[in-house]
């Protein structure tokens, strides 16, 4: 068994983020850089399917600067057994799933494993966009996996607006991996050097033979509008006295 | 000229609020591109919610009733809406961003090559679009270059299409047949709650990890709730934790609501939850740390002990009833 999964470098969560003067993209002095982590529980869960299954490989994607190697480096250490790195600049979401179309032509994975979302442009689009060009069958937003026995199919419990819909998928399949999926592992330090040695191979977005001209172009960026601050109040029942005869919602 | 379609997802026989809020954006492009707003109903069994949807204000329903779309997934719900606007002749789909939304509008992009923005919170003249990113820290400008464009609308960010009159329906004939690799149906564990719907609901009461236990979130926070008749939300720490299930969860991954009035009760007030309420009307605070980052989009603050705090403001909310 084949298990692709993907990791995208972003600002870490915990990072404040403000738009930069030109208004073109986000400050991005002294931001520290990590796997995106809905994409770490998706190496989690890849390699929780490796180590049940026995025989199975992990291979972890990144699309972006060469410096997303270090992304990479980290799912490496953390168990996934080789990795691939396909540099581009300007890619939007539609330009990612393409190339990752064309890597999993290649690899002939069993089962896809992205995350629900990117933090940092929240698009929760790729791993759909994927899995319809490839012509397969998707689990979004996925809580739980179970491989079948025979390995042809997942069932995928799936968090939804009114609760959990359980669906399953014939293999081979995409699946989105969401917050509950699995609470992701620390690489160790033997994984970390280990993971020096492990293969990674570099590909050039333009060598793939796929359009990636964006199909939405961000004109301009700002912050959000300021929210005011309110006032403390002393008591219960100042709070009440507010919202009563001052916000008028009680 | 091109027409926008709507897609209206329904569950138990209704279409909820968010696909009005969907049909207000899609009137908007509507009239920016000169064209109609056509709402489309998919799934089996939907004379009922073909008729709902008539109500709700577009200039035209169409419905393509079949077997293998009765549980609206992506895959059988993509092929049924791709036939839905080439027989509608419309080049804009809109879906609200509500868990089916997003499953398949960006499998839907894919399929017509089109441009997709999701979450959009704005419509410009121009024609550009407004959406967050980064937790709501920025909100870009984007403009979708492709002739076909598909959108999901945040579900706070327009008021709801106003409704009335009876749109004509029209059943569209199509042949629709799952694939052999089709993702299967298997079972759905609904949240069983007399409470409002999170995103529909005027008042929100939602606790965080100050709550300590799934015991004492339901203790403390059970009547807070009946006295103001809110709907129940949560902050992920405590989701994770098993206090609640998923779907209550507020914030940059969870729902985005923006109630009349939302208490964040034992909630630190971390970007991320943050992102998922700060447009509600009016935000109370009660946290026992006057550092609590809540405070600082909270209308009104009170530093206290939650677990003193609440039960008194409780009675003294339904002694002012
Ligand atoms: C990728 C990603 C996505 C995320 N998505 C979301 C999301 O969608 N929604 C979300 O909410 N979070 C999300 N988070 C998590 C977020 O970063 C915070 O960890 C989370 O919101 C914290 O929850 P909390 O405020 O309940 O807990 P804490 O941060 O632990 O805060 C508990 C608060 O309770 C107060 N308190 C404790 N005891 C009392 C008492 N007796 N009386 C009064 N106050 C008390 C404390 O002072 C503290 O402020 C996400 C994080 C990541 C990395
Ligand atoms: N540049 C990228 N490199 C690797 N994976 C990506 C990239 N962009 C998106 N993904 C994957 O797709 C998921 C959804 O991303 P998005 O649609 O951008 O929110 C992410 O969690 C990643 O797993």
């Amino acid at each position: 068994m084949k298990i692709l999964v993907t990791a995208k470098r972003v600002p870490d969560p915990e990072s404040t983020i403000k738009v930069n003067s030109s208004g073109d993209g986000i400050e991005e002095a002294g931001i520290k850089w990590v796997v995106n982590p809905f994409d770490e529980i998706a190496i989690e869960e890849a390699l929780r399917v490796k180590e049940a299954q026995g025989d199975a490989e992990v291979v972890v994607v990144s699309i972006g600067p060469s410096e997303a190697q270090e992304q990479l480096r980290t799912g490496l250490a953390m168990g996934a057994d080789r990795a691939i790195l396909v540099t581009g600049e300007n890619l939007d979401t539609s330009a990612v799933a393409k190339i990752l179309v064309k890597i999993v032509e290649k690899e002939s994975p069993d089962i896809v494993i992205t995350g629900k979302q990117a933090i940092d442009d929240d698009s929760n689009e790729v791993g759909q966009m994927t899995a319809q060009l490839l012509g397969w069958p998707q689990a979004t937003f996925i809580s739980e996996l179970k491989i079948a026995d025979d390995k042809s199919s997942a069932e995928c419990t799936r968090e939804v607006d009114g609760g959990m819909e359980t669906i399953s998928v014939p293999l081979p399949a995409l699946i989105t991996a969401d917050l509950r999926l699995n609470e992701p592992r620390y690489a160790s330090l033997p994984g970390i050097m280990k993971a020096r040695k492990k293969p990674l191979e570099q590909i050039e977005a333009a060598s793939l033979g796929v359009d990636t001209t964006p199909k939405i172009v961000i004109k301009s960026m700002a912050p959000p509008p300021a929210r005011e601050a309110g006032r403390i109040v002393e008591s219960v029942d100042e709070l009440v006295t507010a919202l009563q005869s001052e916000a008028k919602v009680l | 000229m091109s027409n926008v379609l709507v897609y209206a997802e329904h569950a138990h026989g209704s279409v909820p609020k968010a696909v009005s809020v969907a049909l207000a954006a899609g009137k908007k492009l509507a009239g920016l591109s000169g064209g109609q707003t056509i709402l489309a109903v998919v799934g089996s069994g939907i004379d009922e919610v073909a008729k709902a949807a008539a109500g709700l204000g577009a200039d035209k329903v169409v419905t393509i009733d079949n077997a293998a779309a009765e549980h609206a997934l992506a895959d059988i719900s993509v092929e049924a809406l791709k036939a839905a606007a080439a027989a509608t002749d419309a080049k804009t789909i809109v879906f609200a961003a509500t868990s089916k939304g997003k499953d398949i509008a960006p499998r839907l992009a894919a399929a017509l090559d089109a441009s997709i923005a999701s979450d959009i919170t704005g419509i410009n003249d121009d024609g550009t679009l407004q959406r967050p990113m980064w937790a709501g820290n920025v909100f870009a400008t984007v403009e979708l270059s492709a002739e076909t464009k598909v959108v999901s609308v945040r579900t706070t960010a327009f008021d709801p299409a106003e409704g009335g009159g009876e749109a004509p329906v029209e059943a569209l004939s199509v042949e629709l047949a799952a694939p052999a690799n089709a993702a299967k149906f298997v079972s759905l564990e609904e949240t069983k709650s007399d409470r409002p719907v999170l995103t529909e609901a005027e008042r929100i009461v939602s606790g965080g990890r100050g709550l300590k236990s799934a015991e004492q979130f339901a203790e403390i926070l059970n009547p807070l709730c009946d006295a103001l008749g809110a709907a129940l939300g949560a902050s992920r720490a405590v989701v994770d934790a098993g206090f609640v299930p998923n779907d209550l969860q507020i914030g940059q991954t969870g729902k985005v609501v923006a109630p009349t009035l939302y208490f964040a009760i034992g909630i630190s007030g971390a970007i991320q939850h943050l992102a998922g309420m700060k447009d509600s009307k009016v935000i109370c605070a009660i946290n026992k740390d006057e550092e609590a980052p809540i405070f600082s989009v909270s209308d009104f603050g009170l530093v206290a002990d939650l677990f003193q705090a609440v039960p008194e403001l409780t009675e003294k909310i339904k002694a002012a009833a």
